[in-house]
């Protein structure tokens, strides 16, 4: 793994700083109109929240089926810090930056208090708990009269738009990628493969799924909180159980344990949608169907465990795909044998 | 008066949840599956009974007709979409429910609209009066037609060749076939069995209620699942125990505490209940190898 | 005072008393072998030790420290490891990552330094790498470095499993059924590994087998259980004579 090669990290800013500027272009000639732009900004809140759920789902390996719930944690809580910070004034960036990171923690807090008992119990019974957390969230902002209740809140400022949310989709997918390679997220890695085997080589695995929890709802708070930004009006109904699902769905789909995968994932299930509004009445009906004939046909999603690599991909091509294969089928091609 | 009232109350729609919740726990004790396409099951039931009833059928060929429907719609979404998924990770299997789930959904959407239809009263609702209290007739039916389902059911499971093989199977797919039992007809049995219940829940829903619409399977479908649940999913005694106990919480917040709180209720008292016992009522603790 | 030091070690699982009276002591650099039929209660033995149940009765020194109540985290930390019978690796990661992971207590860098990339992180991973490739090469399993674990042989697989133990720099190492579905080749080979890595490494092995042919000829000493009880305890040869053992392999 080249992973503490430094060269590698200096190529993907590169790479994404020429994206940016490509995408900007077109928005200011118009070639991307309001319209579009609009769905972009949507596809990077999707990033930043199915990434942060990937950490928990394809990394930890719980199955979680509340992350709507911190969404909704993070965007009322940066929302109502947001409404307070108007009267002081600030710079954009750090009205924007302060709120998201308070509803980050917000949430973070939260996931950390739900994570340590939840996280003892396994598999479904973990999902089904998540899932009874998101329910009960909604239904206590729902009913709570500083958060508007079922009328929902207004009047947050719209201060994200396509460039901050571009950058810090990018910055939470950088933190995400130093976390799993790094010894903590090794560790996190560990307990999904193997949890008695990762207390056996001298892994808290208490602590390190708490962690991975946490760090999970911390970055689905800061995602909730940019929506909440952009959207500048938050209504309980939004975060319900299908937006948990729809979350999964963008996990599954891009593969478990595959960051680049959530990307194109997000992408392709955010615009979907969209693209098939022409067919209102079958549109989720089509979503559906496509998701239950991409699962009979690529259970592991587009791209298993892979990660995309440009580095890779310019050096050799030949060997990336390879290793792509390699990873994406869960098979080893020079290892032989089952 | 009042509690006792709502004691009634709670025994309808608990033996609803009790019904559905059954579909949910067989299914899961034979393939380890939470099958989200459950409750939009109960749904279709439902509009198959609006059909039949409509078409001005007599009271047992509307049960019949849904059930049956039911039983061959359940079979067929196994096939099509669960079969080829059982070696699959677990979570794709759960994805495709849920991709199942919404596909039914939104298939009724565009067959009946979003409009919620009438259902037609094939049973005079009358009500019967004992001292002050008066219960509905639909109430009484409600909870005798379920309690006879269980019965039959729980008759089938402990008395019957097929009943013992799905117990088999669910106990140890590979063993039951090494014994000669047909896993895969086993398989498609529990799902027939467990959509006819699921279809008989959505016609007592619709007859309590009166209305379907295509959203109508989606809350009681979870709460049905959260009973299952409770009561230690994959045990249909605790399916049952769960879905009456989801039935008197439920009524009870909405009367004594308040109806916007009562499903964050429901969902505390599921947790409160795994944080202290994580497989639930009657679950039994598995202790893992090593 | 010996490195691990069990008295009276007893479990009851419900009515069923699955270890009774257990005990042992093991000194530094032993290699010492327990054996015993199916069933008798070995694997049970090995869960205590390293964690995985809490014992009923009795107690259980590692270098003077009690280990009962402990976690198998901490366990690990105070200096034992293990392997497993049915071999538990963490398949879809690289044989390099599998070592990495047992490296973890050894590194010191903090989660901010991890995501900021600080010069801990660089130096303490290079590091782990380092030392993770030259264990990997005193296996000969370089080479399988970037393999994923699901795909090795699976001898290779068991050698792994022991090199990712001996990761985490124990002082003594517990190894349970280390040769089950080997061949007669490959069962030797292991056994010279085994008697290697404890040269190499200065520490004590605890074995755990079943097939008594195997650990006589590289333990020192043998314990043998049967039905949760000591039933012998001695030199290899005075163990092939034993009536007891016989009885117990053989039957009456």
């Amino acid at each position: 793994m080249d992973f503490n090669n430094k060269k590698n990290y200096l190529f993907n800013l590169g790479a994404v700083i020429i994206f940016f500027v490509i995408l900007k272009l077109l928005m200011n000639g118009n070639v991307i109109n309001r319209y579009y732009q609009g769905i972009i900004v949507f596809i990077c809140i999707n990033i930043i929240v199915a990434g942060s759920l990937n950490l928990t789902l394809g990394f930890l390996g719980q199955l979680a089926l509340g992350h709507a719930g911190f969404m909704a944690v993070g965007a009322y809580s940066s929302a109502l810090l947001s409404i307070y910070l108007r009267s002081l004034e600030l710079p954009v960036i750090m009205h924007l930056g302060t709120a998201l990171l308070f509803g980050g923690l917000i949430s973070g807090i939260i996931g950390y208090l739900i994570g340590l008992p939840a996280l003892r119990l396994r598999g479904d019974y973990l999902a089904i708990i998540t899932l009874g957390f998101g329910e009960i969230i909604r239904v206590v902002i729902n009913n709570l009269k500083f958060t508007g209740g079922a009328q929902g809140l207004s009047g947050i400022p719209k201060i994200a738009n396509f460039t901050n949310a571009y950058w810090i989709a990018v910055v939470v997918l950088a933190f995400l990628y130093a976390l799993i390679r790094s010894r903590h997220g090794r560790a996190i890695i560990s307990i999904r493969e193997d949890e008695i085997a990762a207390e056996a080589v001298g892994i808290d695995t208490v602590k390190y799924k708490a962690l991975g929890f946490t760090i999970s709802a911390f970055f689905a708070g800061i995602g909730g909180g940019l929506f909440a930004h952009y959207m500048a009006y938050l209504d309980p109904s939004i975060f319900n159980f299908m937006k948990s699902v729809e979350i999964v769905v963008i996990v599954v789909l891009g593969g478990m344990g595959s960051l680049t995968g959530t990307i194109l994932a997000s992408a392709v299930l955010t615009s979907l949608p969209e693209l098939l509004r022409n067919f209102s009445e079958y549109r989720l009906l089509i979503y559906s169907f496509v998701l239950v004939v991409m699962m009979i046909f690529r259970p592991q999603g587009i791209f298993g465990t892979a990660e995309f690599s440009l580095k890779n991909l310019m050096s050799s091509p030949k060997g990336f795909m390879k290793k792509m294969k390699r990873d994406a089928s869960g098979d080893d091609l020079n290892g032989g044998g089952k | 008066m009042i509690f006792i009232q709502q004691m009634i109350n709670g025994l309808q729609i608990g033996s609803i949840y009790a019904v559905i919740a059954l579909g949910y726990t067989m299914v899961y004790g034979i393939i380890k599956l939470i099958n989200f396409a459950h409750g939009e099951v109960m749904m279709m039931g439902a509009y198959f009974a609006f059909l039949a009833a409509s078409a001005g059928m007599p009271v047992w060929a509307v049960f019949l007709i849904s059930m049956v429907g039911s039983a061959l719609l359940g079979m067929a979404i196994e096939r099509v979409a669960y079969k080829p998924l059982r070696e699959a990770p677990r979570i794709s299997a759960l994805i495709t429910a849920i991709g199942m789930s919404l596909f039914l959904q939104n298939l009724a959407l565009v067959i009946f609209k979003a409009d919620p239809k009438v259902m037609p009263r094939i049973i005079p609702t009358t009500p019967i009066n004992i001292g002050s209290i008066q219960i509905s007739n639909i109430t009484i039916i409600t909870f005798t037609v379920s309690v006879v389902f269980m019965i039959l059911l729980t008759f089938f499971i402990s008395k019957t060749k097929p009943g013992k093989a799905m117990r088999a199977v669910s106990e140890d797919k590979e063993a039951a076939t090494l014994m000669g039992i047909n896993a895969n007809s086993t398989i498609t049995l529990t799902f027939a069995i467990g959509s006819a219940l699921a279809a008989l829940g959505g016609i007592l829903y619709a007859l309590a209620y009166t209305q379907v619409a295509p959203t109508l399977g989606v809350l009681p479908g979870l709460k049905a699942f959260v009973a299952a649940v409770l009561g230690g999913i994959g045990i249909i005694p605790g399916a049952m125990i769960g879905g009456f106990i989801l039935g008197f919480v439920e009524t009870f917040a909405k009367a004594y505490i308040s109806g916007r709180w009562a499903d964050a209720i429901v969902f505390g008292i599921l947790i409160l209940v795994l944080s202290v016992k994580p497989t639930g009522i009657l679950g039994k603790n598995v202790r893992e190898k090593v | 005072m010996a490195l691990l030091e069990v008295n009276g070690l007893t479990i009851k699982f419900g009515g069923l008393t699955a270890v009774d009276g257990f005990n042992i002591n093991i000194e530094q650099n032993e290699l010492v072998g327990l054996i015993g039929p199916n069933g008798a209660g070995k694997t049970t033995v090995f869960n205590m030790l390293t964690g995985v149940y809490l014992p009923t009765e009795g107690t259980i020194n590692l270098d003077g420290k009690s280990v009962v109540g402990k976690k198998p985290y901490d366990i690990v930390e105070m200096g034992a490891a293990r392997t497993f019978q049915n071999i538990r690796l963490f398949k879809e990661l690289t044989v390099e990552d599998n070592v990495k992971i047992a490296y973890h207590n050894q590194m010191n860098y903090n989660l901010m330094q991890g995501l900021f990339r600080l010069p801990a992180f660089w130096k303490e991973e290079s590091v782990a790498k380092e030392n993770a490739m030259d264990l990997l090469d005193i296996f000969d399993m370089k080479m399988y470095a970037n393999t994923l674990a699901k795909n090795l042989p699976y001898g290779k697989q068991r050698k792994l499993e022991i090199a990712r133990a001996l990761a985490t720099k124990p002082k003594i190492l517990m190894l349970d059924e280390p040769a089950a579905g080997m061949n007669p080749y490959e069962t030797k080979e292991l056994m010279e590994t085994i008697h290697f890595i404890r040269d190499k490494f200065g520490i004590a092995i605890l074995l755990i087998e079943h097939d008594m042919s195997l650990v006589m000829g590289i333990c020192e000493k043998i314990t043998v259980i049967d039905y949760g009880k000591i039933i012998a305890r001695g030199v290899p040869e005075e163990i092939k004579s034993d009536p007891n053992v016989i009885k117990a392999y053989l039957g009456e």
